[in-house]
């Protein structure tokens, strides 16, 4: 799994990398109470605002970690946007991409990495 | 800037695991452990304790007693003093000149003189203004005590076991009690749309109170995200930010504040500053009002958001003041001022949210039933 500075995790499961947020960041966010995902199919770019999420506290973007296609997104936390606060690591994932350039990755941090960024 | 100042409950906040937060001023506790939806769904199924000691108490004496101190201060706010029972609590505001809102407050009838509870960011204004504007009389403030809330419909239950008789209170009822934590003001008010009591308290007690009143099994500690969220589904205006300077009491639909005596042909009519354009407005109207609006789908049209009277209009006739999502209604809600024409409950507009017009309709608040002990 990888990191990014936006407290965003990606895990690359044969090609297809889902995206969520930390722990750290949904903790921080505090309740969630709306979220905005893209349609399947788009195309999307590094650093594109590609969620809108709105907590109990304020309204924030998530950005696009990496280049590609959404092939799925996570209906669940539209309905119950919650769900990303009960589970921000596993069920409260985002949206699914088919990296166009997976070399991206490679500049993102690992576990180790985020921890000590987030102190 | 300034170094934020501390309540008599900071380190217990602290110690409580509070997530802080500068307002007006102090160092605040945003969200404890529960956090902002949690404490707020707690508030309303059982008690909520909330630190307001940055807000102002002031008394105010006038050497005749009561009646000249009301005298004096109906100079200042439109609402009858006068006529206010012993022991009784009513909502009021300071109106400037022009009719626009300097600060609203909570006014008691203590007997021999007046108790008043003014907004932190206003408080050292409002003294000033009330020292200025009543030469007869002395306006001290009370730097001396706490003051606390306990909102919920497990509030009497608390209270009553500390300051025997609360539960007899009616709201807007006040009374002087004996506790073990020395004399207790105590209201049967709030600003949730709850039940409850405003509790105020010596200093150097407030802590050994505060951590009584969280004793009880029904009481958790509650922060400013969730105070925020309980007074606007209750359909309670903030000061500086749904009512202000540019707003009058008719636009911001507060004229149930102002009593029969103190409106054209009372027996007190007007004598408050901004009188003649308040009176002239609720004779003839206003051009915006303030209303509750219910956004469609789960996305808060937030502070700023501007209204719109339909999908393509390129003036916007209105803006929201203050919004966010209701955790007991399970639905976002604002509340803003729009142009008199659209004003009737389940009109429909549009507020722009992240460039794109999203439908909202007119709706009656508050937007949770009050819960008050009549």
């Amino acid at each position: 799994m990888k990191f990014t500075e936006e407290h965003e995790w990606l895990q690359d499961d044969d090609g297809v990398v889902t995206v969520g947020i930390t722990d750290h960041a949904a903790e921080q966010l505090g309740d969630i109470v709306f979220v905005e995902l893209p349609e399947v199919g788009t195309e999307v770019t590094k650093d594109e605002e590609v969620v809108v999420i709105e907590s109990v506290k304020a309204a924030s973007d998530i950005l696009a970690p990496i280049d590609g296609e959404i092939v799925e997104v996570n209906e669940a936390i539209v309905d119950e946007p919650s769900k990303v606060n009960e589970d921000p690591m596993g069920g409260g994932w985002f949206f699914k991409v088919k990296p166009s350039d997976p070399g991206q990755m490679d500049d993102y941090m690992d576990e180790a990495g985020y921890k000590s960024f987030i102190g | 800037m300034a170094e934020l100042k501390e309540t008599p409950l900071t380190q217990l906040h602290r110690e409580l695991g509070a997530k802080m937060t500068g307002f007006a001023g102090y160092d605040m506790p945003l969200q404890f452990a529960l956090g902002v939806m949690k404490e707020h769904q707690h508030t309303r199924a059982k008690a909520g304790l909330f630190d307001v000691s940055h807000m102002g108490q002031v008394i105010v004496r006038h050497a005749s007693g009561y009646g000249g101190a009301a005298q004096a201060l109906e100079s200042l706010v439109p609402v009858d003093l006068m006529s206010l029972g012993e022991k009784r609590q009513r909502y009021g505001f300071f109106t400037n000149a022009e009719g626009g809102i300097l600060d609203d407050l909570m006014l008691t009838n203590r007997g021999d003189h007046l108790f008043v509870v003014v907004n932190a960011a206003c408080k050292d204004a409002d003294i000033a203004h009330m020292k200025a504007g009543l030469p007869d009389c002395d306006v001290v403030e009370v730097t001396d005590r706490a003051l606390l809330a306990l909102q919920g419909p497990a509030a009497v239950e608390a209270l009553a076991p500390i300051a025997g008789g609360c539960e007899i209170m009616k709201f807007l009822d006040t009374g002087i009690f004996t506790s073990d934590f020395g004399e207790l003001w105590i209201s049967r008010s709030g600003y949730t749309g709850e039940d409850g009591y405003e509790i105020s308290v010596m200093a150097d007690q407030a802590e050994t109170f505060a951590r009584a009143l969280l004793a009880h099994d029904a009481v958790e500690p509650i922060g400013l995200g969730a105070r925020d969220s309980l007074r606007l589904e209750a359909g309670l205006c903030l000061y500086g930010q749904d009512i202000d300077t540019s707003t009058t009491p008719v636009e911001a639909g507060l004229t149930w504040a102002i009593q029969k005596s103190r409106r054209t042909d009372g027996k007190r009519a007007g004598g408050f500053p901004g009188a003649e354009v308040i009176l002239d407005q609720m004779a003839n109207g206003v051009a915006r009002c303030r209303v509750g609006l219910r956004p469609e789908g789960r996305a808060p049209m937030r502070h700023g958001t501007a209204i719109f009277g339909s999908e393509d209009a390129e003036t916007p006739i209105g803006h929201v003041t203050s919004g966010a999502f209701g955790p007991t209604i399970e639905a976002p809600m604002s509340m803003g001022y729009v142009a008199a024409s659209h004003t009737a409950p389940d009109t429909q507009l549009f507020g722009e949210v992240r460039g794109k017009r999203m439908p909202v309709k007119v709706a009656s608040m508050p937007f949770t039933p009050a819960n008050f002990k009549r």
